[in-house]
């Protein structure tokens, strides 16, 4: 197996050789989905017009299914070029044992710290003072997708917050329509349980409880209502069968669920459907409650290799993916918001120019992934998994058992 | 032969000088790696390994997480149904072929082709097939029986067994043909003499044959057993340990424990208690198999 190894890299090396410096980059990710391909498509573009070539290492089954294969050839000494993460605690440990390297020098000499806003996004690359990830976009949770053909169908107006939304699902099921739309990957559980604490009890709830532990909130009063909400929201996601959230948005889509609380990349899927924002699909930030978004998202990190001329085109790219002509092409495609203020996006649709607007305003807050370890995520993502689907478990215990999972955590 | 001297450690050198790769495979790989994992267990590893010693911690948490009792009674429930059925179902298919029946060959071939495809395949094929919106309960709607329901992979109480309808699907096959060549093994002169003294077929099976084959049975059930308790691909496609955590198995925890969840301590438990149960049934039955008497 090595020697093959060692031959298939000798002829590697021996192409890279005669074609003059076009290396080649194997980047990782885990965007499969239509609109994301359709981004992830302009970083290679855009890449391979420097006279490099983007090999796309593109990893099917999400977040949690990529990251294990990508640390694992992280540690195992066979590093990609360059991978995906969500910026925050996923690769504190990487970072720590000098497995990413240092992109400080470009940062500085680009002025990133000035340009990257919000400046929080820098601050989750941060390590020690130095820079170890590229954030490309920022993605936030907190949205309600609304299909206005099945609130038409139930021969209801189009809610404009949260309790509308309960309100009018008894209507929605007399129409036929499941009312809420939930996958059953685990992530989108937790998640959803993430966004009513985020927009029901307030962002610094949030804060208090995963990022500084705080048992007393956890156990709390207005845990309590985001408990109760989520029982809520259980009784309505009945009747959704899927697995994948892109599964679920098409539910949203073609109306056979009145709405789906999912990040802003939603909004790549109903753009690839030719969907309109405002006439096809309503979007509530915040849920129409409190209009904040999170300001996690996704950051690009470059494992240290050896190859003078890797390392050049890793350079290359990592400049590249703030560049703005790549940002905006980027982040139309996604539905994300950029990294930078001072990109023009007139062609955003209204959902993104919302967000725009919420981020101007600086209603943000940091994401979980930012606050947690993953460990206490896989944690809250067996707990509420199991909490949609098995309704003999009771708000009260479910909070009981958050709170176990909130002290645990580090 | 002619050599009765107890110890030789140079006769045969070939043979064990050949054996040396697999002898250092097996301490350094096997045991070398299932101690160091077990030492591990007791440390606050997250995605590292880290000496950083926490004692019982790691463990305390296994059995205060839910999911992991959930695991553990799956298994149980799995393992037992699934060595019940796949032996017996595999008895029985192989008792029918040994009736000198046309075109056994046929069947042979049909009754093993589901082992010949992975668990992946299998969970995924079952998944369709029992979906209540396309599999059977919408092709026995569709038949005129509105109110049929049978939807196990979305029902949390009964999905373990949804699993185990695709487990035994894929396995029986196997099972069958080992059984196949037990059966005949078995001396035509023993059904002869039976016939004569008057014993009926199912008293000869049970009383005569099934004795007989002890060590076929014993192969196969070891085969199964070990197929049960690293369970995982089959849940991974078909469930996905859901609906909520309803389907999860031990081998699924350590996965997401030590990779997904970045958390090598804990994940290093879990598969520490997996061994431990492994050896507190196997121990006891090879020491009551092998123990006694030596065999080559």
């Amino acid at each position: 197996m090595k020697a093959l190894r060692a031959i298939f890299a000798a002829t590697t090396a021996l192409c890279a050789a005669t074609a003059a410096n076009a290396t080649d980059l194997e980047v990782t990710h885990w965007w499969t989905s239509g609109g994301e391909a359709a981004a992830v498509a302009e970083f290679a573009k855009a890449f391979n017009a420097t006279g490099n070539n983007w090999v796309d290492g593109a990893i099917a089954g999400g977040g949690g299914t990529a990251r294990p294969v990508m640390v694992s050839r992280i540690i195992g000494g066979d590093p990609m070029g360059a991978t995906q993460f969500n910026h925050g605690r996923q690769t504190e440990e990487l970072i720590e044992a000098g497995l990413m390297r240092d992109l400080t020098e470009i940062a500085e000499a680009e002025g990133w710290k000035d340009l990257i806003n919000p400046p929080s996004l820098l601050d989750s690359c941060t390590v020690d003072g130095r820079i170890y990830c590229v954030p490309v976009n920022i993605h936030s949770w907190q949205w309600l997708w609304l299909s206005n053909a099945a609130f038409e169908k139930a021969g209801i107006p189009v809610p404009n917050n949260w309790d509308e939304f309960v309100a009018a699902a008894p209507k929605l099921e007399e129409a036929g329509v499941v009312p809420l739309a939930l996958g059953q990957q685990p992530w989108q559980n937790s998640g959803l349980f993430n966004v009513l604490i985020a927009t029901l009890a307030g962002p610094e709830t949030l804060v208090q409880v995963y990022g500084e532990k705080d048992v007393e909130v956890a156990a709390g009063p207005k845990m309590e209502r985001v408990f109760k909400a989520a029982e809520d929201a259980r009784r309505m996601r009945k009747g959704s069968n899927v697995q994948d959230w892109n599964q679920a948005t098409n539910l949203v889509i073609t109306g056979q669920a009145g709405g789906q609380i999912m990040g802003d990349w939603a909004q790549g899927e109903f753009q690839v459907a030719g969907q309109v924002a405002g006439e096809d699909y309503t979007c509530l930030p915040g849920l129409g409650v409190n209009e904040v978004i999170s300001t996690g998202g996704d950051a690009f990190y470059f494992p240290v290799v050896d190859d003078p001329e890797v390392q050049k085109a890793q350079d290359q790219l990592a400049s590249l993916m703030v560049s703005p002509a790549v940002q905006v092409a980027f982040n139309l495609k996604k539905g994300s918001l950029p990294v930078r203020g001072d990109v023009d996006l007139a062609t955003a649709n209204d959902c993104m120019k919302k967000g725009l607007k919420i981020l101007a305003s600086g209603n943000t807050l940091p994401d979980v992934n930012q606050l947690n370890t993953e460990d206490t995520n896989t944690q809250l993502n067996d707990l509420f998994v199991e909490f949609f689907n098995d309704e003999s478990i009771t708000a009260e215990d479910a909070q009981a058992r958050f709170v176990d999972i909130v002290a645990q955590g580090d | 032969m002619a050599n009765d001297k107890p110890f030789q450690p140079f006769r045969n050198l070939n043979a064990k000088i050949a054996s040396i790769p697999m002898i250092l495979t097996a301490l350094v790989i096997f045991v070398g790696c299932t101690l160091w994992t077990i030492f591990y267990s007791f440390t606050k590893s997250k995605l590292l390994p880290k000496l950083d010693f926490v004692g019982f911690d790691q463990y305390e948490r296994l059995w205060g997480t839910r999911r992991w009792l959930v695991s553990i009674e799956n298994l149980l429930i799995y393992g037992s149904l699934s060595l019940i059925f796949s032996l017996l179902i595999g008895f029985l298919l192989a008792a029918l072929l040994d009736q000198k029946i046309r075109f056994e060959d046929t069947f042979r071939t049909i009754l093993l082709y589901p082992f010949a495809l992975s668990f992946i395949v299998t969970g995924l094929v079952w998944q369709w097939i029992l979906n209540p919106d396309f599999g059977v309960q919408h092709a026995v709607r569709s038949l005129g029986w509105e109110s049929f329901n049978f939807d196990p992979l979305y029902n949390a109480n009964i999905v373990i067994y949804g699993v185990l309808i695709a487990g035994l699907w894929q396995g029986t096959g196997l099972v069958m043909c080992l059984m196949l060549a037990g059966l005949r093994g078995i001396d035509e002169d023993i059904w002869k003499a039976a016939r004569v003294d008057g014993i009926p077929m199912w008293k000869t099976y049970l009383f005569i044959v099934i004795p007989m084959m002890r060590p076929v049975f014993i192969t196969t059930i070891v085969i199964i057993t070990s197929g049960i308790v690293r369970v995982y691909d089959l849940i991974v496609a078909q469930t996905g340990g859901g609906p909520g955590i309803a389907s999860e198995v031990p081998a699924k925890y350590v996965y997401d424990y030590m990779f997904q969840s970045q958390n090598l301590g804990q994940g290093f438990a879990a598969s520490s208690i997996m061994l431990l149960t492994v050896a507190i049934i196997v121990i006891p039955w090879a020491y009551l198999e092998f123990g006694g008497k030596r065999r080559g």
